[in-house]
């Protein structure tokens, strides 16, 4: 997030586009809603399904799945053409764009409008109130990045907010939800395969033999592979040995049944874990992790706050903490790796990261943790991004084209399938589902369907039907459910019993690699009574 | 812009104000004690319970210092005998209508009402009467209410729907028939953040997994943040005999003392039978029992020889987006420095 969470309640006008931010982040929708509710700020909900939030939203744009670059563009044309565009912040603070109102250019509402299904004038207001905000916050998730184009989906964000000016600013900004307690921290750290810690990248020269120096060792800077391209390499017979911490791929990596392939088609895997999910039952080695409250150490949520983590309870069996394991392998290896406490390693990561350069334990306690980036002893943190100057300088516009998903619904798969997540759940369930209140309340996974197309494949609520994909077929029960539209169907990605990721389309976004999890095709069929 | 300062007297005693503050307010901030049972932070002042009555100097009537607005001059009087002959009988009346039920409450020992008896020495209420029967809806997992030990306040509906939008409770019937509860009486059908839970003052809202497990007070607390998604909530987590018995959240930023139901209810999987509790090694196609030193041994072994037979880059890791930051760090520097590869990448793409 540019933003902290506690600004959005803030903002004059709030674009919430591709999340169902009160499933998926439940305490940042209670921001929104003292938003609208409080302080009278105007509420856009673009989503293909009526959210809750659209309950409360000034405007709801209900777009067709995967079509979220033509409905930004077409906005953004109404900001331009109504003269709404901010055109200090362009003049004063990005470059490009001449070349990106180019192509903003043709998209005009009609097409706009055939494209996503939205009537034109709701676009048209919808650009208004964005525009004409004193201050405008773009809440956005996986809605927007797991496609194909969600580059340039994020792309498409980051160009309305510049050309009204709309970021760098208290109250105002781009604000991507991040769906796990540390997915920022492990992106952070540098767990990605061509960045060190603090996106330093591998290919400066400078960094890698600082980093070299540090930790005494030489380091390739020929970039890795991602997630998705390592089960790629498995597959291929490139990948031999993966080491697995803490993932359970098996249902959250779309297309399951070639996630499976992979794994076995490794020489050896290893899976630490604190439960023997989908992935560790494939291993060769399972090594038993502790969960968060058996163990110290920091995590950085969705604002860039890092807070510390601290032991609560005894480890339970022989469970030992992850940075413990880690150092013993590395040990074991020939790599001697000797950290007598979480602290240790917390103080190599300040000294080798800049934006954490300035964090202490002990300012972390005190301050009630610290944003990053907080170079220095004496800096507070950083509360929203990019004040009066871009991290590279000047803003970029990169003009965007609307491109369809991989793959449309058709005459042999005539419903659009998304996933994503229920309130009650989290990700592959193997926390949710051994809550025991949790699973009483919401104890299976449902295709939701609307009326109309359960009423048209004569399907009643709660019968079980089979969903194909082709690359897979799941047995799930129906929900009819108001919330969908006709056309598109909806599941959950929690239930091992019945994965909607044996379904999903593993074709992925050709710069982040992330899989368009939330559209492919699919058709359902009625189990076979017998009658 | 800075609001201009007023002056006030309280007790006697003169105090400076911004003109919107109530008295409430204003005598907090110059520490000064009033008792209240339906004032809560962050949510739209009632003035139901009547408990912070106070005296204003050329006003006929007591008037409750959560909803009233200073005014410049003004002479207020918080510890008048009047005052706490109000009180006490606001206590009584409220004790008249309550279960006395502090033996087995789980609240005992952190409720409003049980302080105010206590301070009061309100043993025994003067005014006998008829008694609501115990009301406990518990038809879901996560709630319990009675409300025979209701004080009515209003806390829970309010911040059902100030600050949780969902609504889903609301005041029921007239006068002594007064309750809380659903629409049409139904089921509890809601979010179930227990938002409400932690603003009851009483014992009318508990959690039901934390339900005889430990009061808040028998228990250690340990601050950390909640496991969940990506918000970074702040929980505290109840631990007795080395078990997670319950959790809340103190009014720090980001969550300002609010969560959802993960993070209010979901911690039980720490405690699950299926935790992993040793290494396991696969033989003979099980995964069977084995040492740590056997475990870490065979992955260190087989790295190393994959690693010198068909090169570093036929390696790689997936760190967690579960996991410390410290453990993300030591992961990719394991893969970088020891396996010799980058290719290292987590689930942020999923």
């Amino acid at each position: 997030m540019t933003n902290s969470i506690a600004e959005i309640s803030q903002a004059k006008a709030i674009l919430v586009i591709g999340s169902n931010t009160t499933e998926a982040h439940p305490i940042i929708a209670l921001q929104v809603k003292k938003a609208v509710r409080k302080n009278g700020s105007k509420l856009i909900v673009a989503d293909p399904r009526p959210i809750a939030l659209t309950k409360i939203a000034d405007i709801w744009l209900q777009l067709r799945p995967g079509t979220n670059i033509a409905l930004l563009n077409g906005m953004m044309k109404v900001i331009i053409d109504e003269g709404l565009a901010d055109q200090r912040f362009i003049a004063e603070r990005t470059e490009g764009y001449e070349e990106f109102k180019k192509v903003v250019d043709r998209y005009d509402l009609e097409l706009v409008s055939q494209i996503t299904g939205v009537p034109a004038s709701l676009i048209q207001e919808a650009a208004r109130i964005y525009a004409q905000a004193e201050a405008a916050s773009i809440l956005y998730a996986m809605g927007v990045t797991q496609h194909r184009s969600g580059t340039d989906q994020v792309l498409a964000i980051a160009n309305l907010a510049m050309l009204t000016g709309n970021v760098g600013k208290e109250n105002s900004g781009v604000n991507p939800l991040r769906g796990q307690n540390n997915v920022q921290g492990a992106c952070d750290m540098g767990c990605l395969p061509n960045v060190l810690p603090g996106y330093q990248s591998i290919a400066d020269p400078h960094i890698l033999s600082r980093f070299e120096e540090k930790w005494g060792v030489s380091l390739s800077n020929k970039p890795g592979l991602t997630v998705t391209e390592i089960f790629q390499g498995a597959l291929a017979g490139e990948i031999k040995g993966l080491y697995i911490m803490g993932e359970n791929p098996m249902l959250s990596d779309p297309d399951i049944h070639k996630v499976e392939k992979a794994l076995r088609s490794l020489d050896f895997l290893v899976v630490q874990d604190i439960f023997l999910t989908e992935t560790a039952q494939m291993a060769d080695v399972v090594l038993p992790a502790v969960s968060f409250a058996e163990k110290e150490g920091t995590v950085t949520n969705t604002e860039r706050r890092v807070q510390k983590m601290n032991k609560a309870i005894q480890t339970v069996g022989e469970g030992m903490e992850d940075w413990k394991i880690i150092c013993e392998l590395a040990t074991l290896m020939g790599y001697p790796m000797r950290y007598r406490c979480a602290e240790e390693i917390f103080q190599e990561i300040a000294d080798l990261t800049p934006s954490y350069g300035g964090m202490t334990y002990q300012r972390i306690e005190q301050e009630g943790g610290l944003q990053w980036p907080c170079p220095s002893t004496q800096h507070p943190g950083t509360k929203y991004l990019h004040h009066r100057r871009f991290a590279r300088g000047l803003g970029k516009f990169t003009p965007v084209e609307y491109s369809p998903p991989a793959e449309i619904a058709d005459a042999e798969y005539p419903f659009t399938l998304t996933t994503g997540r229920k309130l009650f759940h989290y990700h592959t369930g193997s926390m949710s589902r051994r809550v025991a209140p949790l699973q009483e309340i919401y104890p299976e996974g449902y295709l939701e369907i609307s009326a109309e197309d359960a009423q048209a494949i004569n399907v009643a609520s709660h019968e079980e039907v089979v969903v194909k994909s082709r690359r897979g077929e799941i047995k799930v029960r129906a929900l009819i459910s108001d919330r969908m539209p006709r056309g598109v169907v909806f599941l959950p990605f929690h239930f091992h019993e019945s994965p909607a990721n044996a379904l999903t389309n593993p074709v992925i976004d050709p710069v982040a690699k992330i899989p368009e999890l939330k559209v492919c095709a699919v058709k359902i069929e009625r189990l076979a009574t017998g009658d | 812009m800075e609001e201009k300062k007023i002056y006030l007297s309280i007790n006697g005693k003169e105090v400076a104000s911004a003109p919107s503050q109530t008295i409430l307010e204003v005598a907090r901030e110059n520490k000064v004690f009033i008792p209240t049972l339906c004032d809560c932070q962050n949510l739209s002042p009632f003035g139901a319970c009547r408990l912070c009555l106070v005296e204003v100097a050329g006003l006929p009537k007591l008037v409750p210092a959560c909803s009233t607005p200073v005014a410049a001059g003004m002479k207020i009087r918080t510890d008048s005998e009047k005052i706490d002959q109000y009180r006490r009988l606001i206590v009584e009346l409220l004790l008249s209508d309550h279960e006395p039920d502090c033996m087995f409450c789980e609240k005992a020992g952190d409720c409003l009402l049980q302080d105010l008896a206590y301070q009061y020495g309100l043993k025994n209420s003067r005014l006998k009467g008829e008694r609501r029967a115990a009301l406990i809806d518990d038809s879901n997992p996560f709630i319990e209410r009675d409300n025979s030990k209701c004080i009515l306040c209003g806390r829970c509906v309010r911040v059902c729907d100030e600050v949780q939008g969902v609504s889903a409770i609301g005041f029921i019937g007239r006068g002594f028939q007064t309750r809380i509860g659903t629409p049409f009486n139904r089921k509890l059908n809601c979010e179930f953040c227990g938002q409400c839970i932690a603003s009851c003052p009483v014992g009318a809202l508990t959690s039901k997994p934390a339900r005889r497990k430990g009061r808040k007070w028998q228990t250690r607390w340990v601050k950390t943040i909640c496991p969940y998604c990506g918000c970074g909530c702040n929980l505290t987590l109840h631990i007795k005999d080395n078990e997670i018995v319950g959790v809340h959240s103190d009014s720090s930023s980001p969550n300002e003392g609010y969560l959802c139901s993960k993070g209010r209810f979901g911690y039980e999987f720490v405690h699950h039978p299926d935790r992993l509790q040793f290494p396991l090694i696969r033989k003979g196609g099980q995964l069977v029992r084995a040492e740590w030193y056997e475990a870490l041994r065979l992955v260190a072994t087989k790295f190393q020889e994959i690693k010198s037979r068909h090169g570093n880059n036929t390696l790689a890791g997936l760190s967690s987006a579960k996991c410390t930051n410290e453990e993300n760090y030591l992961f990719q520097k394991f893969v970088r420095a020891v396996l010799g590869t980058n290719n290292v990448d987590h689930c942020a793409r999923l």
